[in-house]
């Protein structure tokens, strides 16, 4: 579908803020003041005190001697903010996404919403005559990018709906700062005589690049639609989401089940219906006292079988503290990924390791026991022992290289090597015999050394030089000497031992 | 004549009623998996290596833990072939994963629960082998009543997994409801043709109890191909720390 953006601005948010509060300040200019670096600088200037001179960024008592009627009041930074955010929640009765263009705009996504307003002249009026009456001054404009629709918002004018496709004839006649450029930037294109973006935007994009940065590039590119733009939403759309109010409070472990069953069945049939599964999950539950609690869960692998959800989420239930009563369950599924019918099949009947049985299992135990505790390895490509494996995130991953069987290692490694004490023959012989724990063992037989280094990018040390040995009784041992004999004593340690 | 053979047919029906009841059943054909290990299978009640119970596996040194956990990463490497996952659940893991390769297991196959308490080894595990999806499920425990052991053996006969359990050093060799009792003795191993260095392991296998089965001692070698039974015995050191202290 093709993106459209509405962006508004509020050339005058504060101050209309402040007379929307204060009636009596409608016919008076005033300005809104707050100290920098021990001046008094005017933050914002209403509409008329602006007809009179008086502008933002200028020291208060100029502007006094200016306009002697002026009426000064103190501003508070997060104000601005907190409005913003506040319309951006009102808009979202014109589109779900709604988000703020600090410091004083708002970008809305009208993607497939103008049509409920019939056309999007029809829905531009009512929102900005919805605004005005309000008493705020606005300037709004739709366009294909937010780019071009911001640039046409602030220095547009004429038409406020650009049609889509027509950015670019937009664009050229505006100034620079219509495309969000910083200040150096601007001051040097102006310098330059570039006063308009028709005048630059022919050159060829190695040229802007190398006099005005990256930014120009990457703007041009947003404002023409070449670049995807994000926003970010004042209020993420949370699409699985199922609530349950109660006649009665609830109370008891059993009603809090038949909820949680509801709850699952309701969420698990539209996760179905749109193909989907859950990762997490999370139950709110709403005391009566005021209170709202909450408890999550997850799944190793996306689910949306009601049945082994509620068994996950049974074994939390010991942890809810109902109190007086429960009066609305809500429960929301956060992370969701794709979950076809055809895998879903797949694994209950296959006994390949991607089990849905033992998926479940896992997720048995880990509400149980804690995540911590399942551990799964890949191979890693180092020769270093301790290096030589990789914990797997997921129960999905596959190595990305092979398990090698070539080289002599042991089916029980110790965490740390001990140290032993060795008789050995020098140079570089396998020791004759070695005393482990208090018990002296004799070598038989012996294999090595292998010497293997510290990848010396990512530490640097001793190397070691193993050796495997087998003593008298028949016992395998993984030995190793750290460094070399020329560089005083060296240490000997024992690593593992072989099957 | 005719009477002895209608005598033996019927004790043969009778043992096999035993069995079931025990729930030992007979595997099908199809679905027995050749673990190698030959003259052990053959001692093995129908002549198979038994899947869908549980194994008790016994060690008290550090060196024999090792040879036990190669020995049962064998036998697991058979039991894996044809797919499926491996639960492998303790307190002190010392298993070095990336060896498992040359026992012919995928080490990425294999699940490890490091746990910190007995209790939850043990509540892992019968979780575990009630889970059909798994092909088998290594224990590292210690202690295990025979009320656990009969829970576990419960759990296997539902689910049809095969269940390992090793125990390291116990404090008392208790009868337990486990289909058998394994001790693996490492053994000396040799070079072909006397050269010199270490070859393929060597174990002793001893099956010191196995339900309806004839118990016995063979040694094997974890060749390049699988077990492979010898012939020749070979005196096995006699351990210091074979301690029973009750």
């Amino acid at each position: 579908m093709q993106s459209r953006y509405l962006v508004i601005w509020f050339p005058h948010l504060l101050t209309d803020r402040f007379a929307i509060r204060q009636p009596e300040l409608r016919s008076v200019p005033f300005v809104l003041i707050a100290p920098v670096r021990g001046r008094m600088v005017i933050q914002a200037a209403c509409p008329r005190a602006e007809r009179q001179g008086v502008f933002t960024g200028m020291v208060a008592a100029d502007a006094r001697a200016i306009c002697p009627e002026l009426r000064v009041l103190h501003h508070k930074p997060e104000v601005g903010e907190k409005l913003l955010k506040a319309l951006a929640l009102w808009c979202i009765r014109y589109t779900p996404v709604a988000s703020v263009d600090q410091p004083d705009g708002l970008v809305l996504d009208i993607s497939g919403c103008t049509h409920l307003w019939g056309g999007e002249r029809a829905y531009l009026e009512d929102l900005l005559s919805k605004l005005s009456a309000g008493g705020y001054n606005t300037r709004a404009a739709i366009a294909d990018t937010i780019g071009a629709a911001w640039a046409a918002c602030r220095y547009g004018a004429c038409s406020m709906i650009i049609e889509p496709g027509r950015q670019m004839e937009t664009l050229l006649s505006l100034p620079p700062a219509a495309l969000r450029l910083e200040q150096p930037t601007l001051q040097r294109m102006h310098k330059l005589g570039m006063h308009e973006i028709r005048s630059f935007i022919q050159m060829s994009r190695s040229v802007l690049r190398r006099r005005f940065g990256d930014l120009l590039l990457t703007r041009l590119n947003q404002a023409l639609g070449a670049e995807k733009e994000i926003i970010s939403p004042v209020c993420p759309p949370q699409p699985f989401e199922e609530r349950l109010p109660c006649l009665d409070p609830i109370r008891t472990a059993a009603g809090i089940e038949i909820a949680l069953q509801k709850l699952l069945q309701g969420l698990c049939s539209r996760l179905e219906k749109e193909s989907k599964g859950l990762r997490s999950c999370m139950l709110r539950y709403y005391r009566i006292d005021g209170k709202i609690l909450q408890l999550g869960i997850g799944t190793s692998r996306a689910s949306r079988n009601p049945e082994h959800l509620f068994k996950l989420l049974k074994l939390k239930i010991p942890e809810i503290e109902p109190d007086l009563g429960i009066e609305l369950f809500v429960l929301e599924a956060p992370i969701v990924e794709p979950l076809s019918a055809e895998q879903e099949a797949l694994w209950n009947m296959g006994s390949s390791s991607n089990n849905v049985a033992v998926a479940q299992l896992l997720d048995k135990l880990m509400m149980k026991l804690g995540g911590s505790v399942i551990r799964r390895y890949l191979p890693a490509e180092h020769y270093w022992p301790e290096r030589s494996i990789q914990p797997a995130t997921s129960l999905q991953d596959k190595p990305t290289t092979n398990w090698r069987s070539d080289l002599p290692r042991p089916i029980h490694l110790l965490r740390q090597p001990a140290p032993i004490q060795v008789t050995v023959p020098i140079p570089d012989y396998p020791p004759m015999n070695f005393i482990y724990e208090g018990t002296l063992h004799k070598v038989r037989k012996a294999d090595g050394p292998e010497r293997i280094e510290r990848e010396w990018w990512i530490d640097t040390s001793l190397h070691r030089d193993y050796y495997c040995v087998e003593d008298e009784d028949g016992l395998r041992y993984w030995l190793f000497r750290l460094g070399h004999y020329d560089e005083g004593e060296p240490k000997w340690f024992i690593h593992g031992f072989f099957a | 004549m005719e009477q002895i053979a209608t005598k033996t047919e019927i004790f043969n029906q009778l043992q096999q009623e035993i069995l079931r009841l025990q729930g030992l059943s007979k595997p099908t054909t199809g679905s027995a998996i050749r673990t190698g290990l030959g003259p052990v299978e053959a001692a093995c009640p129908g002549g198979v290596f038994p899947m869908a119970a549980v194994h008790e596996f016994l060690s008290y040194q550090k060196e024999h833990a090792a040879a036990t956990n190669g020995f049962i990463s064998g036998i697991l490497g058979r039991l894996m072939l044809s797919g499926g996952s491996c639960l492998w659940i303790g307190n002190k893991r010392t298993i070095f994963p990336a060896a498992m390769k040359i026992f012919g297991l995928e080490p990425d196959r294999i699940i490890f629960l490091d746990l910190e308490r007995e209790k939850d080894v043990l509540w892992a595990t019968e979780e575990a082998l009630k889970c059909e999806g798994l092909a088998a499920v290594v224990s590292e425990l210690s202690e295990l009543s025979f009320t656990e052991s009969r829970r576990l053996q419960l759990a296997v006969e539902q689910s049809h997994v095969t269940g390992f359990i090793h125990r390291y050093y116990p404090r008392k060799e208790n009868t337990v409801a486990c289909v058998s009792r394994w001790r693996i003795l490492p053994l000396a191993s040799e070079m072909d043709s006397n050269l010199p260095g270490i070859g393929f392991p060597r174990w002793n296998v001893e099956l010191r109890k196995i339900k309806n089965g004839r118990p016995g001692t063979w040694q094997f070698e974890w060749s390049d191909t699988g077990f492979r039974h010898l012939s020749t015995a070979i005196p096995v050191a006699i351990s210091q720390k074979v301690s029973q202290t009750g």
